[in-house]
């Protein structure tokens, strides 16, 4: 019970499980990135990958769990500590100065905030397809379809793109303080940890926003 | 050189302050900037107005007492350095200058420019010690510490405690300070008996003081005066992780709680 309270009530406890779950998030995102460049395989091949996930069973209801869990906790977290960080600095500055922050770190609440309202609509969008007539009406089974329908509209597509600079700037920082969070710092280890971040978010905005452009460029149809 | 100075003014810790525009006159670019407000002040004096308040003491840059957010940044724009250790010549003429408090929940401002920094002390007295039997001291070459072991408890001792790390911290957390508490005795061999119920004390009484949590953006190493590095912040999250675990086990010769 005490090592409970340790985790969730202490500043130190609450940002190791922020790190924790922020990178079992990450480990999601790279594991659907991973998925969702099968689309340059073609139609056929993505599909009976799509099913193929479809027909995991079990365990894809406890990878969902397991998803679902770091998710929340994550968004319970960053709530909790935000509202205690603007607690703390009740009167602000007349004149606000920043040494060294990056602008990632400076913004996470907001990059997550837009990622957030990304996700509702991502899962309406593709999950659920209920955002327009023309998605419900495709076959259950073509997910390629559903992704070449949606990126075909250059709107949808815009508010990916931007949805995925908000990824990738809120990984920029994330992944790489993970590590500090941990305690992990050390000269030669920080080497790689200081650049895991800006790495992370390279391959996530180049790969996930590659995908809209294609489709709007005619090079996946 | 002449400055115009943009001064937090309050009556005390109840009053509603506010900033309030001050010029400095005949200001010598040597002076520090301490000795620039020991200027302005006697010229407020002079014509019967309240001096400004701030917090002042060896104006050497050891002892922590003096403070102030300059142009939004702690110990204002030198690095590595405090505002006693600040000279004037690093403003331009006639340049606007905003001078601050220190900004926290936790420190509340008592005077104008100075705040009430016991909140360090509680954190400080909850663990940040090392008990010692009465009695002759031992022969310290007793205790053998290594090279690389003194060297980085020295890092995190040189550590003032003068809040400049909660005053740049976006979120006024005092991570570093307690970092540098906590890290220091860890490193030495005398700090071992008290080790895990240190970190979780000093831990513990920062929460209770309303600090704000870290976010890993360390503006708190860019503005220490003493240039300690978050280093200390991992050591710390590292102690606590250990010590959490731990702590249900108390070593023989502790009682624990």
């Amino acid at each position: 019970m005490k090592l409970c309270d340790r985790v969730f009530g202490s500043p130190v406890g609450a940002k190791m499980l922020m790190a924790l779950t922020g990178l079992m998030l990450t480990g999601f995102v790279l594991a659907h990135l991973s998925g969702n460049l099968l689309l340059y395989a073609g139609q056929e091949k993505f599909n009976a990958y799509a099913h193929g996930l479809q027909s995991l069973g079990l365990l894809l209801w406890l990878a969902r769990g397991g998803l679902l869990t770091a998710f929340v906790l994550h968004l319970y977290l960053a709530i909790k500590l935000t509202i205690e960080n603007k607690a703390a600095r009740p009167v602000p500055y007349a004149h606000e100065a920043t040494i060294q922050a990056s602008l990632a770190s400076r913004h996470m609440v907001h990059t997550g905030l837009l990622m957030f309202a990304f996700i509702v609509y991502h899962l309406a969008h593709f999950t659920f397809r209920v955002t327009s007539p023309e998605i419900e009406a495709l076959t259950p089974g073509d997910a390629y379809a559903v992704v070449v329908l949606g990126f075909s509209n250059p709107v949808v597509s815009g508010f990916y793109i931007l949805a995925m600079a908000a990824l990738a700037t809120h990984l920029r920082h994330g992944v790489s303080s993970a590590f500090q969070s941990f305690g992990l710092y050390h000269g030669n280890l920080n080497v790689v940890t200081d650049k895991l971040g800006p790495i992370v978010a390279g391959i996530v905005f180049v790969g996930f926003s590659s995908i809209p452009v294609s489709v709007l460029l005619g090079c996946i149809k | 050189m002449d400055v115009t100075l943009h001064v937090w003014r309050q009556k005390n810790a109840k009053a509603k302050g506010a900033m309030e525009v001050i010029e400095g006159k005949d200001i010598s670019e040597h002076s520090s900037f301490l000795e620039m407000l020991d200027t302005v002040n006697e010229t407020l004096l002079s014509k019967g107005q309240e001096p400004i308040a701030f917090d002042h003491d060896c104006r050497e840059g050891i002892c922590g007492a003096c403070s102030l957010v300059i142009n939004g940044e702690p110990h204002g724009p030198e690095y590595g350095t405090t505002t006693c250790q600040l000279h004037m010549r690093s403003f331009k003429n006639g340049q606007h200058i905003f001078i601050e408090p220190w900004r926290a929940k936790a420190f509340p401002v008592i005077r104008d420019l100075v705040v009430d920094r016991e909140a360090f002390d509680r954190i400080q007295q909850a663990g940040g010690f090392v008990s010692v039997n009465v009695g002759s001291p031992q022969d310290a070459n007793c205790l053998p510490i290594a090279k690389q072991d003194a060297d980085k408890a020295f890092d995190a001792a040189v550590c003032i405690g003068c809040g400049a790390c909660v005053a740049a911290c976006k979120n006024a957390s005092p991570m570093l300070f307690v970092a540098a508490k906590v890290s220091q005795l860890a490193l030495l061999p005398q700090g071992q008996p008290e080790r895990e119920s240190r970190v979780l004390a000093m831990v513990d009484q920062m929460k209770k003081e309303g600090f704000g949590n870290c976010s890993n953006q360390y503006e708190c190493e860019a503005a220490c005066p003493k240039e300690i590095s978050v280093e200390h912040i991992a050591r710390m999250n590292r102690e606590y992780l250990r010590a959490s675990f731990l702590e249900e086990a108390p070593k023989a010769g502790h009682g624990g709680d």
